[in-house]
Protein backbone atom coordinates (compact mmCIF):
# COMPACT_ATOMS: atom_id res chain seq x y z
CA UNK A 1 0.00 0.00 0.00
CA UNK A 2 1.25 3.42 -0.87
CA UNK A 3 -0.12 6.83 -1.71
CA UNK A 4 -2.35 9.15 0.30
CA UNK A 5 -4.94 7.68 2.55
CA UNK A 6 -8.33 8.99 1.43
CA UNK A 7 -10.45 7.20 3.99
CA UNK A 8 -9.73 5.11 7.02
CA UNK A 9 -12.42 3.17 8.85
CA UNK A 10 -11.34 2.34 12.39
CA UNK A 11 -13.00 -0.23 14.63
CA UNK A 12 -16.48 0.54 13.27
CA UNK A 13 -19.47 -1.10 14.94
CA UNK A 14 -23.12 -0.95 13.89
CA UNK A 15 -26.17 -2.62 15.43
CA UNK A 16 -29.72 -3.21 14.29
CA UNK A 17 -31.37 -3.30 17.70
CA UNK A 18 -29.80 -6.21 19.59
CA UNK A 19 -28.13 -7.62 16.48
CA UNK A 20 -24.60 -6.45 15.88
CA UNK A 21 -24.10 -6.18 12.13
CA UNK A 22 -20.54 -4.81 12.18
CA UNK A 23 -18.14 -5.80 14.94
CA UNK A 24 -15.17 -3.49 14.82
CA UNK A 25 -14.41 -3.20 11.11
CA UNK A 26 -11.19 -1.45 10.07
CA UNK A 27 -10.03 -0.74 6.55
CA UNK A 28 -8.26 1.94 4.56
CA UNK A 29 -8.52 3.25 1.02
CA UNK A 30 -5.87 5.25 -0.77
CA UNK A 31 -6.48 7.94 -3.35
CA UNK A 32 -7.08 6.49 -6.79
CA UNK A 33 -7.59 2.91 -5.69
CA UNK A 34 -10.39 0.56 -6.60
CA UNK A 35 -11.11 -1.62 -3.59
CA UNK A 36 -13.55 -4.55 -3.60
CA UNK A 37 -15.53 -5.63 -0.58
CA UNK A 38 -16.28 -9.34 -0.71
CA UNK A 39 -18.51 -11.47 1.43
CA UNK A 40 -21.62 -13.60 1.52
CA UNK A 41 -25.16 -12.23 1.82
CA UNK A 42 -25.72 -10.77 5.25
CA UNK A 43 -22.01 -10.43 6.00
CA UNK A 44 -22.38 -6.68 6.52
CA UNK A 45 -21.16 -5.24 3.20
CA UNK A 46 -24.16 -3.03 2.54
CA UNK A 47 -24.32 -2.05 6.21
CA UNK A 48 -20.72 -0.84 6.00
CA UNK A 49 -21.43 1.28 2.92
CA UNK A 50 -24.59 2.71 4.43
CA UNK A 51 -22.74 3.65 7.59
CA UNK A 52 -19.95 5.36 5.66
CA UNK A 53 -22.47 7.40 3.66
CA UNK A 54 -24.45 8.36 6.77
CA UNK A 55 -27.64 6.38 6.17
CA UNK A 56 -26.91 4.38 9.33
CA UNK A 57 -25.49 5.57 12.63
CA UNK A 58 -22.53 3.63 14.01
CA UNK A 59 -22.55 2.51 17.63
CA UNK A 60 -18.77 2.85 17.86
CA UNK A 61 -15.59 3.56 15.94
CA UNK A 62 -14.68 6.26 13.50
CA UNK A 63 -14.58 7.00 9.78
CA UNK A 64 -11.75 9.36 8.94
CA UNK A 65 -12.36 10.83 5.50
CA UNK A 66 -9.87 13.42 4.23
CA UNK A 67 -8.69 13.92 7.78
CA UNK A 68 -12.16 14.47 9.28
CA UNK A 69 -14.20 12.01 11.33
CA UNK A 70 -17.52 11.72 9.51
CA UNK A 71 -18.95 8.85 11.58
CA UNK A 72 -22.57 9.65 12.44
CA UNK A 73 -22.82 12.60 10.06
CA UNK A 74 -26.15 12.98 8.20
CA UNK A 75 -26.17 11.44 4.71
CA UNK A 76 -27.06 14.75 3.07
CA UNK A 77 -23.94 16.32 4.62
CA UNK A 78 -21.62 13.46 3.73
CA UNK A 79 -22.31 13.85 0.02
CA UNK A 80 -21.23 17.49 0.25
CA UNK A 81 -17.76 16.16 0.98
CA UNK A 82 -17.80 14.47 -2.42
CA UNK A 83 -18.18 11.06 -0.82
CA UNK A 84 -20.92 9.61 -2.98
CA UNK A 85 -22.94 6.44 -2.43
CA UNK A 86 -24.68 4.70 -5.33
CA UNK A 87 -27.04 2.42 -3.39
CA UNK A 88 -28.09 -1.10 -4.26
CA UNK A 89 -31.20 -1.62 -6.40
CA UNK A 90 -30.31 1.56 -8.35
CA UNK A 91 -32.88 3.80 -6.67
CA UNK A 92 -33.31 6.11 -9.63
CA UNK A 93 -36.03 8.77 -9.45
CA UNK A 94 -38.43 6.66 -11.45
CA UNK A 95 -41.05 9.26 -12.33
CA UNK A 96 -38.49 11.87 -13.35
CA UNK A 97 -36.58 12.19 -16.62
CA UNK A 98 -33.03 10.95 -17.08
CA UNK A 99 -31.87 14.55 -17.37
CA UNK A 100 -33.60 15.55 -14.12
CA UNK A 101 -32.01 12.57 -12.40
CA UNK A 102 -28.62 13.80 -13.53
CA UNK A 103 -29.27 17.40 -12.43
CA UNK A 104 -30.28 16.10 -9.02
CA UNK A 105 -26.97 14.30 -8.79
CA UNK A 106 -25.35 17.75 -8.82
CA UNK A 107 -27.80 19.08 -6.22
CA UNK A 108 -25.34 19.46 -3.36
CA UNK A 109 -22.96 21.67 -5.29
CA UNK A 110 -25.59 23.59 -7.26
CA UNK A 111 -24.69 26.83 -5.50
CA UNK A 112 -20.91 26.68 -5.38
CA UNK A 113 -20.40 25.34 -8.83
CA UNK A 114 -21.72 27.32 -11.78
CA UNK A 115 -24.44 25.97 -14.03
CA UNK A 116 -21.82 25.89 -16.78
CA UNK A 117 -19.80 23.38 -14.79
CA UNK A 118 -22.85 21.20 -14.22
CA UNK A 119 -23.65 21.29 -17.96
CA UNK A 120 -20.04 20.34 -18.67
CA UNK A 121 -20.32 17.37 -16.31
CA UNK A 122 -23.51 16.28 -18.03
CA UNK A 123 -21.61 16.37 -21.32
CA UNK A 124 -18.86 14.17 -19.86
CA UNK A 125 -21.40 11.76 -18.41
CA UNK A 126 -23.12 11.52 -21.80
CA UNK A 127 -19.75 10.69 -23.40
CA UNK A 128 -19.31 7.92 -20.87
CA UNK A 129 -22.90 6.65 -21.11
CA UNK A 130 -24.11 7.39 -24.66
CA UNK A 131 -27.35 5.50 -24.04
CA UNK A 132 -28.38 8.11 -21.48
CA UNK A 133 -27.98 10.88 -24.01
CA UNK A 134 -30.33 9.11 -26.40
CA UNK A 135 -32.86 8.71 -23.62
CA UNK A 136 -32.42 11.92 -21.71
CA UNK A 137 -36.12 12.79 -21.82
CA UNK A 138 -37.35 9.34 -20.89
CA UNK A 139 -38.62 8.65 -17.36
CA UNK A 140 -36.05 6.85 -15.23
CA UNK A 141 -38.42 4.08 -14.22
CA UNK A 142 -39.27 3.12 -17.80
CA UNK A 143 -35.73 2.11 -18.72
CA UNK A 144 -34.29 -1.39 -18.57
CA UNK A 145 -32.40 -2.60 -15.51
CA UNK A 146 -29.02 -2.09 -17.12
CA UNK A 147 -29.86 1.42 -18.26
CA UNK A 148 -31.19 2.30 -14.81
CA UNK A 149 -27.93 1.09 -13.32
CA UNK A 150 -25.99 3.28 -15.76
CA UNK A 151 -28.22 6.17 -14.74
CA UNK A 152 -27.65 5.51 -11.04
CA UNK A 153 -23.88 5.52 -11.54
CA UNK A 154 -24.03 8.54 -13.84
CA UNK A 155 -26.08 10.42 -11.25
CA UNK A 156 -23.42 9.54 -8.70
CA UNK A 157 -20.72 10.87 -11.04
CA UNK A 158 -22.64 14.16 -11.34
CA UNK A 159 -22.00 14.64 -7.61
CA UNK A 160 -18.27 14.91 -8.47
CA UNK A 161 -17.15 12.04 -6.24
CA UNK A 162 -13.69 11.81 -4.77
CA UNK A 163 -14.73 8.49 -3.29
CA UNK A 164 -17.52 6.51 -4.91
CA UNK A 165 -19.28 3.74 -2.98
CA UNK A 166 -20.87 1.28 -5.38
CA UNK A 167 -23.27 -1.29 -3.99
CA UNK A 168 -23.85 -4.29 -6.27
CA UNK A 169 -23.88 -2.38 -9.55
CA UNK A 170 -24.34 -5.54 -11.61
CA UNK A 171 -27.12 -7.10 -9.52
CA UNK A 172 -29.88 -8.48 -11.69
CA UNK A 173 -28.16 -7.60 -14.96
CA UNK A 174 -27.48 -9.92 -17.86
CA UNK A 175 -23.84 -11.16 -17.70
CA UNK A 176 -22.66 -9.13 -20.70
CA UNK A 177 -24.18 -5.91 -19.35
CA UNK A 178 -22.78 -6.68 -15.92
CA UNK A 179 -19.35 -6.87 -17.51
CA UNK A 180 -19.88 -3.46 -19.15
CA UNK A 181 -20.88 -1.93 -15.83
CA UNK A 182 -17.75 -3.22 -14.11
CA UNK A 183 -15.64 -2.05 -17.04
CA UNK A 184 -17.08 1.40 -16.38
CA UNK A 185 -15.59 1.49 -12.91
CA UNK A 186 -12.13 1.46 -14.46
CA UNK A 187 -13.16 4.09 -17.01
CA UNK A 188 -14.35 6.32 -14.19
CA UNK A 189 -10.97 6.20 -12.54
CA UNK A 190 -9.21 6.83 -15.83
CA UNK A 191 -11.50 9.74 -16.69
CA UNK A 192 -12.12 11.43 -13.33
CA UNK A 193 -9.51 9.88 -11.03
CA UNK A 194 -12.34 8.57 -8.86
CA UNK A 195 -11.48 6.29 -5.96
CA UNK A 196 -13.98 3.42 -5.68
CA UNK A 197 -15.14 1.10 -2.93
CA UNK A 198 -17.09 -1.63 -4.65
CA UNK A 199 -19.43 -4.36 -3.43
CA UNK A 200 -20.02 -7.08 -5.95
CA UNK A 201 -21.55 -10.55 -5.78
CA UNK A 202 -19.42 -11.73 -8.65
CA UNK A 203 -16.12 -12.13 -6.87
CA UNK A 204 -13.97 -13.01 -9.88
CA UNK A 205 -15.31 -10.11 -11.91
CA UNK A 206 -14.92 -7.59 -9.11
CA UNK A 207 -11.36 -8.70 -8.30
CA UNK A 208 -10.53 -8.26 -11.97
CA UNK A 209 -11.37 -4.54 -11.83
CA UNK A 210 -10.20 -3.94 -8.27
CA UNK A 211 -6.63 -3.36 -7.09
CA UNK A 212 -7.25 -4.78 -3.64
CA UNK A 213 -9.97 -6.45 -1.69
CA UNK A 214 -11.28 -7.07 1.79
CA UNK A 215 -13.26 -10.14 2.75
CA UNK A 216 -15.98 -9.53 5.31
CA UNK A 217 -17.75 -12.30 7.18
CA UNK A 218 -20.30 -12.03 10.00
CA UNK A 219 -19.51 -8.36 10.47
CA UNK A 220 -15.74 -8.70 10.65
CA UNK A 221 -12.92 -8.28 8.16
CA UNK A 222 -11.40 -11.75 7.91
CA UNK A 223 -8.96 -11.28 5.06
CA UNK A 224 -7.40 -8.60 2.93
CA UNK A 225 -4.89 -8.45 0.14
CA UNK A 226 -4.24 -7.57 -3.48
CA UNK A 227 -6.72 -8.86 -6.00
CA UNK A 228 -4.20 -11.37 -7.25
CA UNK A 229 -3.57 -12.73 -3.77
CA UNK A 230 -7.26 -13.03 -3.05
CA UNK A 231 -8.01 -14.73 -6.37
CA UNK A 232 -5.39 -17.35 -5.58
CA UNK A 233 -6.27 -17.71 -1.91
CA UNK A 234 -7.55 -21.23 -1.25
CA UNK A 235 -10.12 -20.12 1.34
CA UNK A 236 -11.50 -17.39 -0.91
CA UNK A 237 -11.62 -19.85 -3.78
CA UNK A 238 -13.55 -22.33 -1.72
CA UNK A 239 -15.93 -19.92 -0.06
CA UNK A 240 -16.71 -17.55 -2.94
CA UNK A 241 -15.53 -19.02 -6.19
CA UNK A 242 -17.00 -22.48 -5.80
CA UNK A 243 -13.68 -24.28 -6.33
CA UNK A 244 -12.87 -27.04 -3.93
CA UNK A 245 -9.28 -27.26 -2.88
CA UNK A 246 -7.82 -30.71 -2.55
CA UNK B 1 -80.32 26.80 -19.37
CA UNK B 2 -79.67 29.95 -17.40
CA UNK B 3 -79.89 27.85 -14.25
CA UNK B 4 -77.34 25.35 -15.45
CA UNK B 5 -74.88 28.11 -16.31
CA UNK B 6 -75.46 29.77 -12.95
CA UNK B 7 -74.93 26.57 -11.00
CA UNK B 8 -71.84 25.77 -13.04
CA UNK B 9 -70.31 29.17 -12.37
CA UNK B 10 -70.98 28.86 -8.64
CA UNK B 11 -69.62 25.32 -8.67
CA UNK B 12 -66.41 26.33 -10.42
CA UNK B 13 -65.90 29.18 -7.95
CA UNK B 14 -66.21 27.11 -4.81
CA UNK B 15 -64.48 24.22 -6.57
CA UNK B 16 -61.46 26.45 -7.20
CA UNK B 17 -61.17 27.03 -3.46
CA UNK B 18 -61.39 23.29 -2.79
CA UNK B 19 -58.74 22.78 -5.45
CA UNK B 20 -56.30 25.17 -3.73
CA UNK B 21 -56.93 23.51 -0.36
CA UNK B 22 -56.47 20.09 -1.96
CA UNK B 23 -53.15 21.24 -3.47
CA UNK B 24 -52.08 22.09 0.07
CA UNK B 25 -52.83 18.53 1.16
CA UNK B 26 -50.96 17.10 -1.82
CA UNK B 27 -47.93 19.31 -1.24
CA UNK B 28 -47.42 18.06 2.30
CA UNK B 29 -48.49 14.48 1.64
CA UNK B 30 -46.21 13.91 -1.31
CA UNK B 31 -43.08 14.78 0.65
CA UNK B 32 -43.89 13.72 4.22
CA UNK B 33 -46.73 11.18 3.80
CA UNK B 34 -48.58 13.19 6.45
CA UNK B 35 -52.20 14.24 5.91
CA UNK B 36 -52.24 17.69 7.44
CA UNK B 37 -55.74 17.98 8.86
CA UNK B 38 -54.97 21.54 9.96
CA UNK B 39 -54.95 22.58 6.30
CA UNK B 40 -58.42 24.12 6.61
CA UNK B 41 -57.19 26.23 9.55
CA UNK B 42 -54.63 27.88 7.27
CA UNK B 43 -57.53 28.97 5.07
CA UNK B 44 -59.36 30.38 8.10
CA UNK B 45 -56.24 32.16 9.30
CA UNK B 46 -55.80 33.66 5.84
CA UNK B 47 -59.32 35.12 5.85
CA UNK B 48 -59.26 36.36 9.44
CA UNK B 49 -55.74 37.84 9.32
CA UNK B 50 -56.84 39.80 6.28
CA UNK B 51 -59.89 41.00 8.21
CA UNK B 52 -57.72 42.30 11.05
CA UNK B 53 -55.26 43.97 8.74
CA UNK B 54 -57.85 45.74 6.60
CA UNK B 55 -59.79 46.78 9.72
CA UNK B 56 -56.58 48.29 11.08
CA UNK B 57 -56.32 50.38 7.93
CA UNK B 58 -53.52 48.52 6.21
CA UNK B 59 -53.78 49.01 2.43
CA UNK B 60 -55.44 46.09 0.68
CA UNK B 61 -52.54 44.89 -1.41
CA UNK B 62 -50.08 45.17 1.47
CA UNK B 63 -52.52 43.30 3.74
CA UNK B 64 -52.74 40.59 1.11
CA UNK B 65 -48.97 40.10 1.06
CA UNK B 66 -48.60 40.31 4.85
CA UNK B 67 -51.36 37.71 5.31
CA UNK B 68 -49.60 35.23 3.07
CA UNK B 69 -46.28 35.81 4.84
CA UNK B 70 -47.78 35.53 8.34
CA UNK B 71 -49.66 32.32 7.61
CA UNK B 72 -46.63 30.81 5.82
CA UNK B 73 -44.55 31.50 8.89
CA UNK B 74 -47.19 29.79 11.03
CA UNK B 75 -46.98 26.77 8.73
CA UNK B 76 -43.22 26.76 9.12
CA UNK B 77 -43.55 27.00 12.91
CA UNK B 78 -46.04 24.14 12.95
CA UNK B 79 -43.55 21.93 11.12
CA UNK B 80 -40.65 23.07 13.28
CA UNK B 81 -42.37 22.76 16.66
CA UNK B 82 -44.52 19.70 16.11
CA UNK B 83 -43.77 17.54 13.12
CA UNK B 84 -40.00 17.78 13.51
CA UNK B 85 -40.07 17.16 17.28
CA UNK B 86 -42.11 14.04 16.71
CA UNK B 87 -39.35 12.76 14.44
CA UNK B 88 -39.55 9.05 13.87
CA UNK B 89 -43.27 8.88 14.67
CA UNK B 90 -45.23 7.13 11.97
CA UNK B 91 -47.50 9.19 9.70
CA UNK B 92 -50.63 8.07 11.58
CA UNK B 93 -49.38 9.62 14.84
CA UNK B 94 -48.38 12.74 12.94
CA UNK B 95 -51.87 12.98 11.46
CA UNK B 96 -53.33 12.89 14.99
CA UNK B 97 -50.89 15.67 15.87
CA UNK B 98 -52.24 17.77 13.02
CA UNK B 99 -55.80 17.25 14.31
CA UNK B 100 -54.66 18.51 17.70
CA UNK B 101 -53.02 21.48 16.04
CA UNK B 102 -56.22 22.25 14.15
CA UNK B 103 -58.28 22.24 17.35
CA UNK B 104 -55.67 24.41 19.06
CA UNK B 105 -55.58 26.96 16.23
CA UNK B 106 -59.38 27.08 16.12
CA UNK B 107 -59.50 27.69 19.87
CA UNK B 108 -57.00 30.53 19.67
CA UNK B 109 -58.85 32.00 16.70
CA UNK B 110 -62.17 31.99 18.56
CA UNK B 111 -60.52 34.02 21.34
CA UNK B 112 -58.78 36.45 19.00
CA UNK B 113 -61.56 37.03 16.47
CA UNK B 114 -64.66 35.95 18.40
CA UNK B 115 -67.26 33.55 17.08
CA UNK B 116 -69.06 35.80 14.63
CA UNK B 117 -68.73 35.78 10.89
CA UNK B 118 -66.68 38.74 9.74
CA UNK B 119 -66.81 40.77 6.59
CA UNK B 120 -63.78 41.25 4.35
CA UNK B 121 -63.96 43.63 1.41
CA UNK B 122 -63.71 42.09 -2.07
CA UNK B 123 -60.53 42.51 -4.15
CA UNK B 124 -62.20 44.96 -6.51
CA UNK B 125 -65.57 46.68 -7.00
CA UNK B 126 -68.03 43.84 -6.69
CA UNK B 127 -71.01 44.65 -8.93
CA UNK B 128 -72.31 41.38 -10.38
CA UNK B 129 -71.95 40.89 -14.10
CA UNK B 130 -74.60 39.27 -16.26
CA UNK B 131 -73.59 36.55 -18.66
CA UNK B 132 -76.41 34.93 -20.63
CA UNK B 133 -79.01 34.97 -17.86
CA UNK B 134 -76.52 34.07 -15.17
CA UNK B 135 -74.78 36.45 -12.81
CA UNK B 136 -71.26 36.28 -11.57
CA UNK B 137 -69.46 38.56 -9.15
CA UNK B 138 -66.00 39.90 -9.96
CA UNK B 139 -64.77 38.27 -6.72
CA UNK B 140 -65.84 34.87 -8.07
CA UNK B 141 -63.79 35.56 -11.17
CA UNK B 142 -60.87 36.49 -8.92
CA UNK B 143 -61.20 33.18 -7.11
CA UNK B 144 -60.86 31.28 -10.37
CA UNK B 145 -57.98 33.51 -11.49
CA UNK B 146 -56.16 32.89 -8.21
CA UNK B 147 -56.63 29.15 -8.59
CA UNK B 148 -55.21 29.22 -12.12
CA UNK B 149 -52.34 31.38 -10.93
CA UNK B 150 -51.60 28.97 -8.09
CA UNK B 151 -51.58 26.03 -10.48
CA UNK B 152 -49.26 27.88 -12.86
CA UNK B 153 -46.84 29.04 -10.16
CA UNK B 154 -46.73 25.59 -8.53
CA UNK B 155 -46.00 24.07 -11.91
CA UNK B 156 -43.11 26.50 -12.48
CA UNK B 157 -41.77 25.94 -8.96
CA UNK B 158 -41.99 22.15 -8.97
CA UNK B 159 -41.10 21.45 -12.56
CA UNK B 160 -38.68 24.18 -13.54
CA UNK B 161 -36.56 24.94 -10.48
CA UNK B 162 -33.87 22.92 -8.77
CA UNK B 163 -35.68 23.24 -5.42
CA UNK B 164 -38.82 21.89 -7.06
CA UNK B 165 -36.93 18.98 -8.55
CA UNK B 166 -35.46 18.25 -5.14
CA UNK B 167 -39.00 18.38 -3.77
CA UNK B 168 -40.18 15.81 -6.32
CA UNK B 169 -37.11 13.67 -5.73
CA UNK B 170 -37.79 13.61 -2.00
CA UNK B 171 -41.28 12.39 -2.67
CA UNK B 172 -40.36 9.79 -5.33
CA UNK B 173 -37.40 8.27 -3.49
CA UNK B 174 -36.47 9.79 -0.12
CA UNK B 175 -33.45 7.52 0.33
CA UNK B 176 -31.84 8.39 -2.99
CA UNK B 177 -32.71 12.05 -2.39
CA UNK B 178 -30.73 12.06 0.85
CA UNK B 179 -27.78 10.50 -0.92
CA UNK B 180 -27.89 13.40 -3.40
CA UNK B 181 -27.64 15.88 -0.53
CA UNK B 182 -31.34 16.78 -0.34
CA UNK B 183 -32.26 17.26 3.31
CA UNK B 184 -35.60 15.64 4.12
CA UNK B 185 -36.01 18.08 7.02
CA UNK B 186 -35.68 21.07 4.75
CA UNK B 187 -38.14 19.58 2.28
CA UNK B 188 -40.65 18.82 5.04
CA UNK B 189 -40.29 22.38 6.28
CA UNK B 190 -40.72 23.74 2.78
CA UNK B 191 -43.83 21.63 2.20
CA UNK B 192 -45.57 22.98 5.31
CA UNK B 193 -44.61 26.56 4.54
CA UNK B 194 -45.76 26.28 0.95
CA UNK B 195 -48.97 24.59 1.90
CA UNK B 196 -49.75 27.23 4.54
CA UNK B 197 -49.23 29.88 1.86
CA UNK B 198 -51.67 28.02 -0.39
CA UNK B 199 -54.17 27.87 2.45
CA UNK B 200 -53.78 31.61 3.08
CA UNK B 201 -54.36 32.34 -0.59
CA UNK B 202 -57.53 30.25 -0.59
CA UNK B 203 -58.65 32.11 2.55
CA UNK B 204 -57.95 35.49 1.02
CA UNK B 205 -59.83 34.64 -2.14
CA UNK B 206 -62.90 33.20 -0.45
CA UNK B 207 -63.16 35.64 2.48
CA UNK B 208 -65.24 38.27 0.67
CA UNK B 209 -67.68 35.59 -0.52
CA UNK B 210 -67.92 33.40 2.53
CA UNK B 211 -67.62 35.77 5.52
CA UNK B 212 -64.86 34.02 7.45
CA UNK B 213 -65.26 32.83 11.02
CA UNK B 214 -63.05 30.84 13.39
CA UNK B 215 -64.68 27.52 12.46
CA UNK B 216 -64.74 27.83 8.67
CA UNK B 217 -61.62 25.68 8.35
CA UNK B 218 -63.23 22.42 9.38
CA UNK B 219 -65.61 22.04 6.44
CA UNK B 220 -63.16 23.52 3.93
CA UNK B 221 -60.49 21.15 5.19
CA UNK B 222 -62.76 18.13 4.79
CA UNK B 223 -63.84 19.21 1.33
CA UNK B 224 -60.27 19.91 0.27
CA UNK B 225 -59.14 16.57 1.65
CA UNK B 226 -61.96 14.82 -0.20
CA UNK B 227 -60.89 16.60 -3.36
CA UNK B 228 -57.32 15.41 -2.89
CA UNK B 229 -58.49 11.82 -2.33
CA UNK B 230 -60.90 11.98 -5.24
CA UNK B 231 -58.17 13.22 -7.55
CA UNK B 232 -55.74 10.57 -6.32
CA UNK B 233 -53.76 11.58 -3.26
CA UNK B 234 -50.33 12.77 -4.32
CA UNK B 235 -51.40 14.01 -7.73
CA UNK B 236 -51.51 17.80 -8.19
CA UNK B 237 -53.58 17.79 -11.40
CA UNK B 238 -55.85 15.27 -9.66
CA UNK B 239 -56.33 17.69 -6.75
CA UNK B 240 -57.51 20.41 -9.13
CA UNK B 241 -59.87 18.07 -10.97
CA UNK B 242 -61.15 16.69 -7.66
CA UNK B 243 -61.72 20.18 -6.27
CA UNK B 244 -63.63 21.41 -9.30
CA UNK B 245 -65.68 18.22 -9.47
CA UNK B 246 -66.74 18.49 -5.82
CA UNK B 247 -67.60 22.17 -6.28
CA UNK B 248 -69.75 21.34 -9.31
CA UNK B 249 -71.46 18.36 -7.66
CA UNK B 250 -72.28 20.50 -4.67
CA UNK B 251 -73.64 23.39 -6.65
CA UNK B 252 -75.64 21.28 -9.10
CA UNK B 253 -76.91 19.08 -6.26
CA UNK B 254 -78.02 22.11 -4.27
CA UNK B 255 -79.58 23.76 -7.31
CA UNK B 256 -81.43 20.88 -8.88
CA UNK B 257 -82.21 18.65 -5.91
CA UNK B 258 -82.00 20.28 -2.51
CA UNK B 259 -79.56 22.57 -0.79
CA UNK B 260 -80.00 20.61 2.44
CA UNK B 261 -78.91 17.48 0.60
CA UNK B 262 -75.92 18.95 -1.22
CA UNK B 263 -73.26 17.41 1.02
CA UNK B 264 -75.00 14.04 0.98
CA UNK B 265 -75.16 14.16 -2.80
CA UNK B 266 -71.52 15.21 -3.10
CA UNK B 267 -70.18 12.56 -0.79
CA UNK B 268 -72.35 9.83 -2.34
CA UNK B 269 -70.84 10.70 -5.68
CA UNK B 270 -67.32 10.66 -4.18
CA UNK B 271 -68.01 7.22 -2.69
CA UNK B 272 -69.25 5.95 -6.02
CA UNK B 273 -66.21 7.23 -7.90
CA UNK B 274 -63.84 5.78 -5.32
CA UNK B 275 -65.61 2.42 -5.49
CA UNK B 276 -64.95 2.33 -9.22
CA UNK B 277 -61.43 3.84 -9.02
CA UNK B 278 -60.07 3.23 -5.51
CA UNK B 279 -56.84 5.11 -6.22
CA UNK B 280 -58.71 8.24 -7.29
CA UNK B 281 -59.19 9.82 -10.70
CA UNK B 282 -55.48 10.32 -11.35
CA UNK B 283 -54.16 7.89 -8.74
CA UNK B 284 -50.39 7.61 -8.47
CA UNK B 285 -48.86 6.26 -11.61
CA UNK B 286 -46.74 3.27 -10.90
CA UNK B 287 -43.69 3.18 -13.12
CA UNK B 288 -41.80 1.01 -10.68
CA UNK B 289 -39.49 2.26 -7.99
CA UNK B 290 -36.40 1.80 -10.07
CA UNK B 291 -35.41 -1.26 -8.11
CA UNK B 292 -35.95 -4.96 -8.12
Amino acid sequence: MNGDKLMEVIDLSVSYGPIQALKGVSLAINKGEIVALLGANGAGKTTLLQTISGLLKPTGGSIIYQGVNIAGMEAEKVVEKHLVHVPEHRQVFSTMTVLDNLYLGAYHHRKKSKMKNIEKNIGKVFDLFPILKDRKNQLGGTMSGGQQQMLAIARGVMAEPELLLLDEPSLGLAPLIAKDVLELVRNLRAEFGTTVLLIEQNVTASLKVADRGYVISHGEIVKSGSSKELLNDPEVKEAYLGHTVN
Amino acid sequence: MGDLLQFTLTGVTIGSIYAIVALGFVTIYSVTKVINLAQGEFVMLGGLTMYSLTSAGVPYLLGFVITIIVVSILGWIMEYLLIRRAKGADPISLIILTIGTAIFIRGIASVVWGKDQLRVAPFTENTPVNIANATITPQAIWVVVIMLLVVFLLYILIDKTMVGKAFQASSVNPLAARLMGISPKRMSSLSFTLSAALGALAGLAIAPIMFPSYDMGTMLGIKGFSAAILGGLGSAPGAVIGGLLIGLLESLGAGYISSGMKDAITFSAILLILLIRPSGILGEKSVGKGGL
